[in-house]
């Protein structure tokens, strides 16, 4: 299977170029190619959609008329692309004025677009294209015994009518148990880790982060999934600022979905880019390496 | 053929047409139309003066056809048609032109919506030329009555029937009459138990020499019309004699097989063989076959247990004394004969385990309505000692309102009934928990009804603390000492618009009323139809809200919308009344725009019969062709439609008229 693949900023040569990688390495044992999109710009991003949202949806709307030459589906692992490039899509759907305005951005650009891109998320396509037996098919190793909170944050389950459950998303957790590992009990999976608010409003991120990584740990959870490179960064980056505000000792290694899919796949440290991730996952991985 | 002396009457509706459309100007327009002799708009033609107009110009213009042009016919076709009639015509001699629903009401525009009414009015005109006289047939009515649903709605209808000295046929299909009021606790605002007042009831329908109790059964298919409906009933085995079971309950005591109990709302546990509860009625037991070891064996070719029947007699404990406990029992098949019908299902109860948010069926003490009704019930599992699930008793509870209902993502209706209930549980928790806090979380109160207030402000005066605010969530993740091992409701308090945390130890959900998840299939049954919201469709929202679209079939309680026992009881009545109305008259009307089929052109390929809503249409197979029960006929005509050979004709719709029609709307 050939899939056109958005990777966005932070996973191609970004803080998360090892979500970049992983999900290549870990898509190509799923006999997927993901053929990166060319020519691709800035999804629009969250926080600029609030700064300046027609120019946004432009930036937004020009990935998908790219997009369009390419096939149906556009594959994004980022959360924030996800949820910037589908909700230019119910834009131009919704307010005829505003697709006016973008319309004559693209043709300004040779381009034309009509809503028929349809934006998919690259859990989504995971786990409902190439399916949970399939994946489990490709594990060499096992990951029993591991224990997962799996964290889905609140933009990839969000508006509802996407494809999990908006308040009790289940695919990354039965993706989890698929690769041999257990999915803890993880009531917090589907809330907000800060965001860009990091930046604006440190305290308020950093308590949410705490939040996310005390109820994991509470749990059990050795390490936490995530399907998004922001959380990642958040939770990761962030961590000993959290130990050092809130006087904790967390120590959870925080790792992209398509790395501990990668170990259980049996790829190597090349294509899963451990070396990158701060809280070190090398003591927890130990006996899956 | 006779000369054409058609009148046209166009009508303001007061203002309700007038305002959007220039009804002189349509009246002045319609003369010039073929074979018009007078054309005259009025402010209101269904009032008496109004009749008059048409009633004089037949008898001093010879008028021969009439045309009015003003609202839907639904209401006011049978009012018009009375005054054709009157003046001596054949009340099918008549035609409406809709210029209100269809016309005034959905258009702002003047002009064209004035243009829009002629075109209404011209195709009126070129339609009611070609109407034949036809006439309306009389059939007889049964004095038998169903009544489908064993709630306080079916019950009150029931006796109400019953004692005015017809026969009712009360069909249940649980094991025991009472429906959901059975489970409740108190009732609001009065605060009577619920069981007091039902009790007596339920034995009066269950004694009632009239009244046969058909408990544990379905109804299966309903065919016929009006006055003479034919109903095939399913008695369900209950794998117990009926006539030889006293309801003496030693059954159950020895019976070894315990499941939850559904009218315990999965509290408490029941036996395979069991009575839903004490005051049940009929006092008869039932053998749930899904759980009782011996059926369950038997189904392997395999003779188990038999407690129940043969007793345990090595520990010299006796079984059923008086042989009632029959396994061999099979479901029998009943064919009644009913002129009405009273449709009294009920709802069910919104299942919150879908807002996952809210923690019902993963977090332990988050109830529902319905449970906490068992838990506060005296009968109920606790033996109405408010506990929670740890056996310990709840420092604080939280209400929530509107769970699943005033809902985009699940129901967008009122469920009516919440706040007062909620109100009732708040009430029950401060008369039996002085100590605990008290809080109800709501969007608005509702409290619209006899003393409905007054018990609100009685329940702000008892101390229960109320934020203005739609729960968020609810969770045990603790995040200060307080919050330990509580639940804690997360809210935005809207009145101080600020986010809270309150840390309980009970949550009650106060889920929404919403329809049985058999109400398509009952539908079908009966020959009604459903809301937007689901509910069972009345006959008009405001001035016939117990009839339906199938005449002789009435819609009681909360099968037609969510609404509380008052209402629901004076509905049950108002069927009662309708179906009794019916009968002293002894006949009914119907309708004689119905299908006839030309046996010359018949080729007998049965395609209407299959498609005939009304099962009116039957095959005769001497001369291999249809036939048409007019008695059964609606007139919808679909089998006019269908025919291949085009041979059937609707009556009042012919294809000359209503060719005619469209001309005159082209015109």
């Amino acid at each position: 299977m050939k899939a056109s693949y958005f990777p966005g900023c932070s996973s191609s040569e970004g803080g998360a170029k090892a979500y970049g990688s992983s999900s290549q390495a870990v898509s190509k044992v799923l006999d997927t190619e993901l053929v990166e999109l060319e020519d691709w710009n800035c999804c629009g991003s969250t926080p600029y959609s609030s700064f300046d949202e027609l120019t946004s949806l432009a930036l937004s709307a020009r990935n998908l008329a790219l997009a369009k030459k390419k096939g149906k589906d556009l594959v994004t692992p980022c959360s924030s692309c996800y949820v910037m490039l589908n909700r230019t899509n119910a834009y131009l759907k919704q307010y005829p004025k505003v697709k006016a305005q973008v319309d004559e951005a693209l043709a300004a650009g040779g381009l034309r677009y009509n809503g028929t891109v349809r934006v998919r998320h690259l859990l989504d396509v995971f786990v409902n294209d190439i399916g949970y037996d399939a994946i489990t098919a490709k594990v060499k190793k096992n990951l029993a015994g591991l224990k997962v909170a799996a964290y889905y944050g609140c933009q990839v389950v969000r508006p509802k009518f996407g494809f999990d459950h908006p308040e009790n998303p289940q695919s990354l957790d039965k993706l989890i148990e698929s690769l041999g590992g257990e999915a803890v009990s993880f009531p917090l999976k589907s809330r907000c880790c800060g965001g860009s608010l990091v930046i604006s409003e440190e305290n308020i991120a950093l308590d949410l982060s705490r939040k996310l990584l005390d109820s994991a740990r509470s749990n059990g959870a050795e390490c936490i999934a995530t399907v998004c490179p922001l959380c990642q960064t958040n939770l990761d980056v962030y961590q000993s600022r959290v130990n050092k505000k809130f006087n904790t000792d967390f120590k959870i290694p925080i790792l992209f979905f398509t790395q501990l899919m990668g170990i259980a796949f049996g790829l190597g440290e090349k294509e899963l880019g451990f070396k990158t991730n701060i809280v070190s996952a090398g003591k927890v991985l130990a006996k899956y390496a | 053929m006779e000369e054409r002396r058609i009148g046209v009457y166009v009508c303001h509706c007061g203002s309700n047409i007038a305002d959007t459309v220039d009804c002189a100007q349509v009246a002045e327009y319609a003369k010039d139309l073929p074979n018009v002799v007078v054309s005259r708009d009025y402010k209101y033609m269904c009032s008496e003066p109004g009749q008059n107009l048409i009633k004089d110009d037949i008898k001093q213009n010879k008028l021969n056809r009439v045309v009015v042009a003003s609202c839907s016919p639904r209401m006011h076709e049978p009012t018009f048609r009375r005054a054709l009639q009157d003046a001596g015509l054949n009340q099918y001699f008549f035609e409406m032109a809709n210029i209100r629903e269809h016309c005034s009401w959905v258009h702002t525009d003047r002009a064209a919506a004035t243009q829009k009414a002629k075109a209404l009015v011209s195709a009126a005109v070129r339609r009611v030329y070609h109407h034949e006289p036809l006439e309306a047939r009389e059939v007889p009515v049964n004095p038998n009555v169903l009544v489908m649903g064993g709630g306080v709605a079916g019950i009150q209808a029931a006796i109400e029937v019953a004692d005015s000295g017809n026969l009712v046929y009360l069909v249940e299909k649980e094991p025991s009459i009472g429906g959901h009021m059975a489970m409740f606790d108190k009732t609001f605002p009065t605060l009577d138990c619920a069981a007091c007042i039902l009790t007596p009831k339920m034995t009066i329908a269950g004694q009632h020499p009239n009244i046969k109790l058909l408990s544990y059964s379905e109804v299966e298919d309903v065919s016929g019309y009006i006055g003479n409906f034919k109903v095939r009933i399913k008695k369900k085995a209950r794998f117990i004699d009926e006539d030889k079971c006293t309801g003496c309950g030693r059954c159950q005591e020895i019976c070894p097989t315990k499941v939850a109990s559904e009218f315990e709302q999965g509290l408490g546990q029941r036996k395979a063989v069991y009575k839903p509860f004490p005051q049940a009625v009929p006092n008869k037991v039932v053998i749930d076959a899904v759980n009782c070891r011996h059926l369950k064996g038997r189904a392997q070719g395999k003779d188990i247990c038999r407690i129940c029947q043969k007793g345990i007699p090595n520990k010299s404990i006796a079984g059923c004394e008086t042989g009632a406990i029959n396994f061999d029992q099979k479901d029998e098949i009943l064919e009644v004969d009913v002129g009405n019908i009273i449709v009294a299902t009920g709802f069910q109860q919104f299942d919150p385990s879908v807002i996952y948010q809210y923690g019902y069926g993963h977090l332990p003490n988050v109830v529902t309505g319905l449970q906490f009704e068992r838990i506060s019930n005296a009968s109920g599992p606790t033996n109405g000692e408010i506990l929670l699930a740890s056996g310990k008793k709840p420092e604080a509870v939280a209400i929530l309102h509107c769970v699943g209902s005033r809902d985009a993502n699940y129901h967008k209706y009122c469920s009516r009934v919440c706040c007062m209930y909620s109100l009732k549980y708040s009430h029950l928790l401060r008369e039996k928990l002085p100590d605990a806090d008290v809080y109800q979380l709501y969007i608005d109160m509702r409290c619209a009804g006899s003393g409905y207030e007054e018990f609100y402000e009685r329940l702000q005066e008892e101390g229960v603390n109320f934020i203005r605010g739609r729960a968020g969530e609810i969770t045990d993740t603790a995040e200060s000492p307080e919050e330990k091992d509580k639940l804690i409701v997360l809210v935005e308090d809207t009145l101080v618009r600020r986010k809270r945390r309150l840390p309980v130890d009970m949550v009650i959900l106060s889920c929404a009323l919403k329809p049985r998840a058999d109400t398509e299939k009952m539908a079908r049954t009966f020959g009604l139809s459903r809301k937007a919201d689901g509910f069972f469709l009345e006959k008009h929202p405001k001035l016939d809200p117990v009839a339906t679209v199938t005449d002789g079939v009435f819609i009681v309680g909360c099968c037609q919308g969510p609404k509380d026992i008052p209402d629901t009881v004076a509905q049950a009545s108002a069927a009662a009344a309708r179906a009794l109305a019916l009968i002293s008259k002894g006949k009914v009307e119907i309708e004689a725009a119905t299908a006839t089929i030309d046996e010359e052109h018949c080729a007998g390929c049965k395609v209407c019969i299959e498609l005939c809503p009304f099962k009116a249409i039957s095959y005769d197979e001497t001369k291999k062709v249809s036939r048409v029960n007019e008695a059964v006929c609606k007139g919808c005509g679909v089998c006019v439609a269908a025919c291949p050979s085009g041979a059937i004709k609707g009556k009042h719709f012919t294809d000359e008229q209503i060719m005619s029609e469209i001309e005159g709307v082209l015109v």
